[in-house]
């Protein structure tokens, strides 16, 4: 059953990778929010750095290629790669961004600000 | 209290008879029809060009009017369709064979409609037009049952062991329900969890929430009218060649 459990969920928690790393040969997707802060940039490449927070653990990753609309910090993401334990690095070749169930029109987030 | 039983009782065989069916619903299908689509155009409209763009999606949420009452609607048929499938096999009744008959394609519709529009907003939004999460495979899964009932009908020669196979079947589908409602809680996926909810404050506005909820609404209506025309099309394919549906449609009734 609880090998079920592993395989219906879609992504590991950074506790989860902190617990249970899984090999550095596999591939695996990683999700939590992008942590405040840790957003980098390389001013001359698509290169950049982020951190995965569950708000217990964090991860570091690492993504050279294009991100969807929504990727923002404090907000969901699902990566897809590489986890190295050893330097708490998360190589990844995918960035899915995950919405929330929130639904704001613009002018009252507007107003709130 | 007997009195109420029986007349329960009469209309269940009412409900059963092909052709008080077939005239009884004859009389609905056009306050139906004048109902349904100008509430749909209604909240179409209104979702698409009135209601406000949303602060971290843009103008793509705007698919939320066609995603969720089409997802919303596509796993009630199913579920109508799993009762129909009970009393199906445990009363024998004919027309809740009928009823799954009819329904199994404009469900299938219903799921395509929302895996598709789902996949539309989820390019943009997510990054990927398709991810195998719990939600939407799940979902998958449900157009996989309406495909296999769909088939399993064509599959036998006689009507009565047609019923009886499918009805057996779609109880069994029914499980898949409770999985596709739940998976976002009981998981973790990259759809959503539910933006609607009944016992608790939902997390999106009300100039956005009305017109969903007039969509949904009238997503219901419609359904309704496709599959009281379906039923009425099977009845007619079904008894062309018995007396009362010649006298009703040559007019000597």
């Amino acid at each position: 059953m609880s090998a079920l459990q592993e395989n219906i969920n879609l992504f590991y928690s950074p506790t989860d990778l902190k617990n249970n790393p899984p090999s550095s040969d596999r591939s695996i997707r990683a999700g939590g929010l992008v942590k405040e802060k840790s957003l980098l940039r390389n001013t001359d490449s698509l290169e950049i750095y982020f951190e995965i927070t569950d708000l217990k653990n964090t991860i570091a990753v690492t993504y050279n290629g294009l991100l969807p609309d929504l990727f923002k910090e404090n907000k969901g993401v699902v990566a897809t790669g590489y986890f190295f334990v050893d330097k708490n690095e998360f190589q990844a070749y995918e960035i899915l961004a995950k919405h929330d169930e929130n639904y704001v029109p613009k002018e009252v987030e507007k107003a709130l600000e | 209290m007997n009195n109420i039983f029986s007349t329960v009782k009469s209309f269940y065989h009412k409900l059963g008879s092909f052709p008080w069916f077939y005239k009884f619903s004859s009389k609905f299908i056009p306050i139906v029809f004048i109902l349904g689509f100008p509430i749909f155009f209604l909240g179409i409209i209104w979702g698409i060009y009135f209601s406000p763009t949303d602060v971290t999606q843009g103008e793509i949420y705007r698919i939320i009017y066609l995603h969720v009452p089409a997802a919303s609607v596509a796993q009630t048929v199913y579920f109508a369709m799993a009762i129909a499938g009970f009393v199906y096999v445990v009363w024998k009744m004919k027309m809740a064979g009928l009823f799954i008959y009819a329904m199994a394609p404009i469900g299938a519709s219903f799921t395509i409609l929302a895996l598709i529009s789902g996949a539309i907003w989820g390019q943009p939004t997510w990054g990927t037009w398709w991810i195998w999460d719990a939600r939407l495979t799940s979902t998958l899964v449900l157009l996989l049952f309406y495909l296999v009932i769909i088939g399993l009908y064509s599959s036998f020669d006689n009507k009565k062991s047609a019923d009886q196979a499918v009805s057996i079947l779609t109880m069994v589908g029914a499980i898949n329900l409770p999985i596709i409602k739940k998976s976002v809680d009981w998981w973790n996926t990259l759809h959503q969890p539910a933006t609607i909810k009944v016992f608790s404050e939902s997390s999106i506005a009300n100039e956005m929430l009305y017109p969903l909820l007039i969509c949904i609404f009238s997503f219901y209506i419609l359904v309704f009218l496709f599959g009281l025309m379906a039923m009425r099309a099977e009845i007619a394919k079904r008894e062309l060649n018995k007396s009362w549906f010649k006298n009703l449609v040559l007019g000597n009734d």
